[in-house]
């Protein structure tokens, strides 16, 4: 057929369409957009008033309290990925497009990620600030996050994907996300505080980028294929 | 087109059952080019999940179906069918024209149409850079008309298009399914069976 030649360009302009699309309704939504900043922000800011003015310890803990205050702003946005879209029927047309819906489905992870990461890794060094973190970890922690949020939002894709269907999932999906978030937190925060401790750290952020070149192939194949099954 | 050309879209004892119930079928059917297929049914009849197994969205318990007798894939039935559903697919926070310019940067446009002269049609002019949250149901129903009329696809699968609007609207509606049959496209419509029906070729079928 003669509709080949054009068809990869009509895969980009789609691709291209739906970011831009995305990215504007992220704009003309940004006070739901800033909440996951918001709430990376006021978890950190909240351990020095709890723990009282212990420098030590604080910068002790730092690595993985902002860590997991990262990925728990990232999870609470997750929910939302496909919501609105799903409510709407926007879903369904992008499942009726011409276009393979895992290339899609890698748009919508891209926004996420942009949207609800990208934010706190700005942020990052004032949350190390907050918590007196040594600032030569700051380019490891950094690292690490570049490496981890990705992979922490083609993951959690997968999961909203399988739940989408259901009405009230937050639970479920905290649920089915967590155990798969736990390792990307072992090895990103483990080698910030290896590198605290003055031991070799590469090999966790090595790991980290494997697996995010790994979910980066199969991540949107599998939230595609889950879309399909579990679309109501 | 020659005569024998086969059907844009056909199925063969078609049939879906949702957790053991049948929903529908099994049923035949089968919409060539220049025609209208009818599809009346009351509430509950399953003309919608009939209208959602045809577009690829819900496996078929039983049947094939076939776009342009070749047996379809998602593929095929992406070119050729497009599905205005009682979800109109769009995002109230962008305009009209932002809505239709990424449906038709997702599914390509049809040749020689133009978004504004497209809103001008479906009487939606002046309402260009409205927000979609703000327009009435009625005049989202006609959105979802405009962003028919961008798409290439020859086939309409249009369920209830007639619900929420007014007599010009149903009109308008009417007008915009014969123009595209005329244009050799082809349209399967679902409906209670209580409108006028577009002046074209079309057949009925009953949904029980």
């Amino acid at each position: 057929m003669v509709r080949h030649a054009d068809a990869s360009i009509s895969t980009a302009s789609a691709c291209l369409a739906l970011l831009r699309r995305d990215l504007l309704l992220v704009w003309r939504r940004r006070g739901d957009a800033a909440q996951p900043l918001m709430f990376a922000l006021l978890v950190v800011s909240l351990f020095p008033l709890a723990l009282g003015p212990e420098p030590e310890l604080l910068a002790k803990i730092a690595p993985g309290v902002i860590w997991v205050a990262v990925l728990l702003s990232g999870l609470l946005s997750l929910d939302s990925l496909f919501r609105s879209d799903l409510d709407d029927g926007s879903l369904e047309q992008l499942m009726l497009a011409p276009q393979p819906l895992a290339l899609l489905v890698a748009c919508k992870v891209l926004v996420h990620w942009l949207a609800s990461a990208v934010p706190v890794l700005l942020i990052v060094p004032l949350l190390a600030a907050f918590l007196n973190l040594d600032g030569r970890l700051l380019p490891v922690l950094w690292e690490s996050l570049l490496l981890g949020t990705p992979l922490l939002s083609l993951v959690g894709t997968v999961v909203v994907a399988l739940t989408v269907g259901m009405r009230r999932s937050g639970m479920l999906l905290a649920l089915l996300a967590l155990p798969l978030y736990v390792p990307v937190l072992i090895f990103g925060a483990g080698a910030v505080m290896a590198a605290a401790q003055g031991l070799p750290f590469a090999g966790a952020l090595w790991l980290l980028g494997a697996a995010l070149v790994l979910a980066v192939v199969l991540a949107p194949l599998a939230a595609a294929t889950a879309l399909r099954i579990a679309m109501p | 087109m020659t005569p024998a050309a086969p059907p844009l879209l056909a199925a063969e004892s078609l049939a879906f059952q949702r957790n053991e119930e049948p929903v529908f079928g099994p049923l035949s059917l089968h919409v060539a080019a220049g025609e209208a297929l009818l599809i009346h049914g009351g509430n509950g009849s399953g003309k919608t999940t009939l209208l959602r197994v045809l577009a690829g969205l819900l496996p078929p318990s039983e049947g094939d179906i076939q776009v342009r007798g070749q047996h379809a894939t998602r593929e095929s039935v992406a070119q050729t069918c497009a599905l205005l559903g009682h979800l109109l697919g769009h995002k109230g926070e962008l305009t009209a024209v932002e809505n239709l310019r990424f449906a038709v940067g997702l599914n390509g446009q049809r040749e020689g149409t133009d978004i504004t002269e497209v809103l001008e049609t479906v009487g939606l002019a002046g309402y260009e850079d409205s927000p979609a949250r703000q327009l009435s149901a009625g005049q989202k129903k006609r959105l979802g008309l405009a962003r028919l009329l961008l798409l290439p696809s020859p086939l309409w699968l249009m369920d209830e298009p007639y619900a929420n609007l007014d007599l010009e609207g149903i009109a308008l509606v009417n007008r915009v399914v014969e123009a595209h049959i005329n244009g050799g496209g082809a349209a399967l419509i679902t409906s209670h069976g209580a409108y006028a029906t577009p002046a074209v070729r079309s057949r009925v079928l009953e949904l029980d």
